[in-house]
């Protein structure tokens, strides 16, 4: 079943095109990859997705509905979506423990005593129930981006868009956040990701799309798509990220 | 932090005694240092040609005995108006900086007005707000007009609630995007997002300006009394025209002092927290 669809999304900054009559498609319980050079509209296509930017051409379909529709509320579409950023952008003035609670309370009016209950499990499946009563700049970097991926969580959301989320971290707290994601996709999770680690793409992802100038050039499974491109661009990428030592 | 069961090698006992000795040391040169300034200026202002007159119509223990009475019932309206000023105006000035942040075009005049009442009430000086309402608006007539106490403090909350406005607000827009894009992110409201993200982080950080402006406004409680009540420096003045002599003014003095310490306590250590949190995280 098809949970997100795109078709012919468009954005503009400042006179620059930075989507450019993009389609994806995504179905339940699949991963998707988005990779391509920095500036290529990763960020940008999955902050139009969660309406936090606003589209100047094209139609986002969640579930059948159309969410581009300015009619459509759009603080309900980001509840059935949770998003997660490469600078995790924890509350620091919430402890872990209130950080995800926050949307169960205030969003879905969940009691107190619940939500915490719900937190508090989900905090210790990941390892984290021991700091749940910490603020965030006592954690490590690791820590908080697994807390934010808890805290997008808590809202049980139907779709998550994770944007180079092990990006601004050490190269040994990586694993510990990519592990999630892994376990996340066993739980049968819909998840679109920006990344730069190929290798995870590879392993994790179902489909993978390459960006380039706001168009997906190339896409299909990661075996074709990083094994054997057919594009002349992705190919290029994929050569650059090679001798980067990335892949 | 060393754990009880530590025994410290050579090396950080010799470190540790160095250490002890330093503060000893320190200690006592603060301590001398002190002790003759003190000396210093005891002996330069009392050797002062004119200190015997100076001490008598500044200094006199028997007129600052008879002033205490009337200084301190003024002193007490000072109090009772800061406190009541300073919640007025700390919540006018949140409403008022909430309000400019407010987008789309139904709220325009809303924002307009705000921020035209911070243009307005920034430059007007607080002495012509007083007078206005003080001696303007009895002058209207009206059924069940308010007493002139409360008219000068509604100028009072006028004024400063235009300035905390904009600490409000710089506080708001210090906020960074990327806590608004999460907050919503997560299906807040803007108003939720207001309340629960964006404020608390927004008061913390201006909360030491604020304060600031508190202790400012303790100092300007006292003009009501151009208007008629008698605070703490009006009846040090009533006191002085009977005495002809300016020790109640200096007594006032020392109690605006005493007044404000704790205040200014509070507001160094609050400064001091928020730069601790800042450089921790
Ligand atoms: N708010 C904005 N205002 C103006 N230009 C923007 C804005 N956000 C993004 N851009 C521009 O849009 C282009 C695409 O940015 P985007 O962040 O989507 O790229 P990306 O693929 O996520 O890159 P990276 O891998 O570096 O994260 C860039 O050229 C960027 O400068
Ligand atoms: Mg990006």
């Amino acid at each position: 079943m098809e949970l997100l669809r795109c078709r012919g999304l468009r954005k503009e900054f400042a006179g620059q095109v930075v989507l450019d009559q993009l389609d994806l498609t995504v179905s339940e319980h699949q991963v998707v990859a988005l990779i391509g050079a920095s500036g290529s509209g990763k960020s940008t296509l999955l902050r139009c997705v969660n309406l936090l930017e606003e589209l100047d051409d094209g139609t986002i379909e969640l579930d059948g509905e159309d969410i581009s529709d300015p009619r459509v509320d759009p603080d309900r579409v980001r509840r059935r979506i949770g998003m997660v950023f490469q600078a995790y952008n924890l509350f620091p003035h919430l402890s872990v423990l209130e950080n995800v609670t926050l949307a169960p309370r205030r969003v879905h009016r969940r009691a107190r005593a619940e939500a915490e209950a719900q937190a508090r499990e989900l905090l210790d499946r990941v390892g984290l129930g021991a700091r749940a009563d910490a603020y965030p700049d006592r954690l490590s970097g690791g820590q908080q981006q697994r807390v934010a991926i808890v805290r997008a969580l808590a809202n049980s959301p139907r779709l998550m868009l994770l944007d180079e989320v092990t990006s601004a971290l050490d190269p040994e707290l990586v694993g510990e956040v990519l592990a999630m994601i892994r376990d996340l996709k066993a739980d049968g999770m819909t998840m679109v990701l920006a990344t730069h680690e190929m290798s995870f793409a590879r392993e994790v992802a179902d489909q993978v799309c390459f960006l380039d100038q706001g168009r997906v050039v190339e896409s299909g499974p990661p075996e074709q798509v990083l094994g054997e491109p057919t594009q002349p661009r992705t190919r290029q990428f994929l050569h650059r990220i090679i001798e980067a030592g990335r892949l | 932090m060393t754990l009880l069961d530590h025994v410290p090698s050579e090396a950080q006992r010799r470190r540790s005694a160095y250490r002890h000795r330093q503060t000893v040391h320190s200690v006592v040169v603060a301590a001398c240092s002190t002790a003759a300034l003190g000396t210093l200026l005891v002996v330069a202002v009392t050797g002062a040609p004119g200190w015997d007159r100076v001490r008598q119509s500044f200094l006199d223990p028997e007129i600052a005995r008879d002033a205490l009475p009337a200084v301190l019932s003024g002193l007490w309206l000072n109090v009772r108006l800061l406190v009541c000023c300073a919640v007025g105006a700390l919540l006018l000035g949140l409403v008022i900086a909430v309000l400019r942040t407010l987008r789309g075009p139904v709220f325009f005049p809303v924002r307009a007005l705000a921020a035209g009442y911070t243009y307005t009430f920034r430059g007007l000086p607080l002495i012509i707000v007083l007078y206005l309402l003080t001696l303007g608006v009895p002058g209207l007539r009206l059924q069940g007009m308010p007493p002139v106490l409360v008219l000068g403090g509604a100028a009072l909350v006028l004024t400063y609630g235009g300035y905390l406005a904009e600490v409000f607000r710089a506080g708001i827009e210090s906020v960074h995007p990327s806590q608004l894009a999460a907050a919503r992110s997560l299906g807040l409201t803007y108003r939720q997002t207001m309340r629960h993200v964006v404020l608390p982080q927004a008061v913390r950080r201006v909360a030491p300006p604020l304060l600031n402006d508190v202790v400012a406004l303790q100092k300007d409680v006292g003009l009501v009394s151009l208007a008629g009540p008698i605070d703490a420096v009006r009846a040090a003045q009533i006191a002085t025209a009977q005495s002809f002599n300016y020790t109640p003014y200096v007594v006032a003095g020392v109690l605006f002092v005493l007044l404000a310490i704790p205040l200014i306590a509070v507001t160094d250590w609050v400064t001091l927290r928020a730069a601790r949190r800042q450089s921790g995280g």
